[in-house]
């Protein structure tokens, strides 16, 4: 299981995996937006998505867990 | 003069135009969105309006909710600042008819810069050098391909409505191209609601140096020297200087002469700004006209002792220009760094409460403020918090007074890109004026990565 973390402050701009699906490595989960820039979250492992915890427009800590990948 | 005007802006610019018109006894009207109901330039501001929720598009870029402040508050002109509305032709259009004076040049004007294309074709016609590139759009990667070998790779790919480094891309060769080509096509139809994209031939080791100029409508046409802005990350500016430690006086020269020349072709009035590629011998191309005050229109203050934001008011008041190019001296060097909240080494943003912030005096030291102690740094808008600019008889002097300034700016609570400017002004390449717009990349990345 890994947990795949926000890796700066911003608000969710597009959450463009679901849960259950199956992902590879590098691929994106979803967009976050901060201070005009667009940083897309990939999964840093193959498996299949766990949970998703965020919803399009949330805002989410640098750190905090986006979704878990198993 | 205007007795009262409304400042269509936010952050450090909104803060740095109402200074301006407190010294020339003009009242000022902010206008706010909820996110920065508590950020010092709308305490600064004679009056100020919310004109709506935090996101740009619902406050700072609503065109009806700024012009019914305008209305309620009785200004007679707005001042468009840089970025959001600054080089809207409608927003323009939209104030000439609600009886506003938009200060900044004719909205015409605006229309034509604003699209690459049609600005390119007009700086040629002109007789201003330009980048050799596609004159027209290219409607396919076919079209694309067929240029590009005409060129010559490597290849600049842009968006015509682009800006900031969206819808750009270099590419190397016919499989490069095919890839980027619809990519970036669909990313500005997506935010700019055009996708026309064209070509240009990509200079190698540029420099970004640009002219400052100023027209009164009268006639009066005259340019303030150059800044040097190569130093970028995220194709966004970061260290700014005057003059540039590259150009040769001759170049200078020429330089400004051609921006004059270019200024005149158009019949443009107001500040505006001539952006150059300058290539390793001193070839220089039209990149873009700025059709508006710049970021970094500090530095020229600096080494030419002109109110930039004073000028401005008085070209859209309708006066003549009162002095000509002969009485524009420039002394000592001046360099801007603009201080972003964002990780210093991977330039991702980083918004929050500041806990600390204490700005250092000292000779030569000018700040331009977005932030107070207490403020919140939101994550809706530019990551760029503050300015700071260092004045010195010499390019040397101003380099040793940034770095003490640097060292004794006080910032907690967030993370900003101050280890960063610190490293590039310390660096030996730096100091040698060796300053490319790979700078960043070349000489600065490979220094934190090691560390």
């Amino acid at each position: 299981m890994t947990e795949v973390k926000a890796s700066m402050a911003g608000s969710v701009w597009k959450v463009v995996a679901a849960q259950g699906d199956s992902i590879t490595s590098g691929q994106d989960l979803v967009i976050l937006e901060s201070m005009k820039m667009e940083i897309p979250i990939p999964a840093e492992a193959d498996g299949t998505v766990k949970e998703l915890k965020v919803n399009e427009g949330d805002f989410v800590n640098e750190g905090d867990v986006i979704a878990i990948i198993e | 003069m205007f007795q009262k005007i409304l400042i269509a802006n936010r952050g450090e610019i909104a803060a740095r135009i109402i200074r301006t018109c407190k010294k020339m006894n003009i009242a000022t009207v902010a206008v706010y969105s909820e996110a920065d109901q508590y950020a010092p330039f709308v305490k600064q501001a004679d009056e100020s309006y919310l004109i709506g929720k935090p996101r740009v598009n619902e406050s700072y870029l609503n065109i009806d909710n700024i012009l019914e402040a305008a209305e309620k508050s009785g200004a007679e002109a707005i001042h468009p600042g840089y970025g959001l509305l600054s080089e809207n032709a409608e927003f323009a259009r939209r104030c000439r008819e609600a009886g506003l004076t938009f200060i900044g040049p004719s909205e015409e004007v605006m229309a034509k810069m604003g699209d690459k294309v049609a600005a390119r074709q007009a700086m040629k016609e002109a007789g201003v050098p330009i980048v050799p590139g596609t004159d027209q759009s290219v409607s396919d990667v076919e079209e694309a391909k067929a240029y590009a070998n005409e060129f010559g790779y490597p290849i600049m790919l842009k968006a015509a409505a682009g800006g900031g480094g969206i819808g750009m891309q270099a590419v190397n060769n016919d499989t490069e191209l095919e890839k980027a080509f619809e990519g970036n096509s669909k990313r500005a139809e997506t935010f700019f609601g055009d996708g026309t994209m064209f070509l240009e031939k990509q200079i190698l080791r540029p420099r970004h140096i640009e002219i400052q100029v100023l027209a009164d409508g009268h006639g009066n046409t005259i340019h303030l020297f150059e800044r040097e802005c190569s130093i970028q990350r995220r194709h966004q500016k970061v260290v700014e200087e005057a003059p540039s430690p590259f150009l040769s006086e001759k170049t200078r020269n020429e330089m400004g002469d051609t921006a004059i020349q270019a200024v005149k072709a158009l019949r443009y009035k107001n500040a505006g700004t001539i952006e150059f590629l300058v290539d390793k011998d001193e070839n220089f191309y039209f990149l873009e006209m700025n059709t508006r005050l710049q970021v970094e229109h500090p530095v020229t203050e600096e080494i030419t002792g002109i109110d930039l934001v004073e000028q401005q008011l008085r070209v859209a008041n309708g006066e003549t220009l009162s002095f000509e190019q002969g009485d524009i001296q420039r002394e000592g060097h001046a360099i801007e760094v603009r201080i972003y909240a964002e990780d210093p080494v991977r330039f991702f943003p980083s918004p929050g409460q500041l806990t600390k912030f204490k700005v250092p005096e000292g000779d030569g030291i000018r700040h331009e403020l977005a932030v107070a102690e207490d403020s919140k740094v939101t994550p809706f808008y530019d990551p760029m918090i503050a300015k700071l600019i260092a004045y010195g008889n010499d390019r040397n002097e101003a380099i040793d007074r940034l770095k003490g300034a640097l060292e004794n700016y006080q910032v907690e609570g967030i993370k900003t890109n101050i280890p960063m400017l610190k490293d590039v002004i310390a660096h030996e390449k730096f100091k040698e004026g060796a300053t490319e717009t790979s700078f960043v990349e070349e000489y600065y990345l490979p220094l934190v990565t090691e560390k």
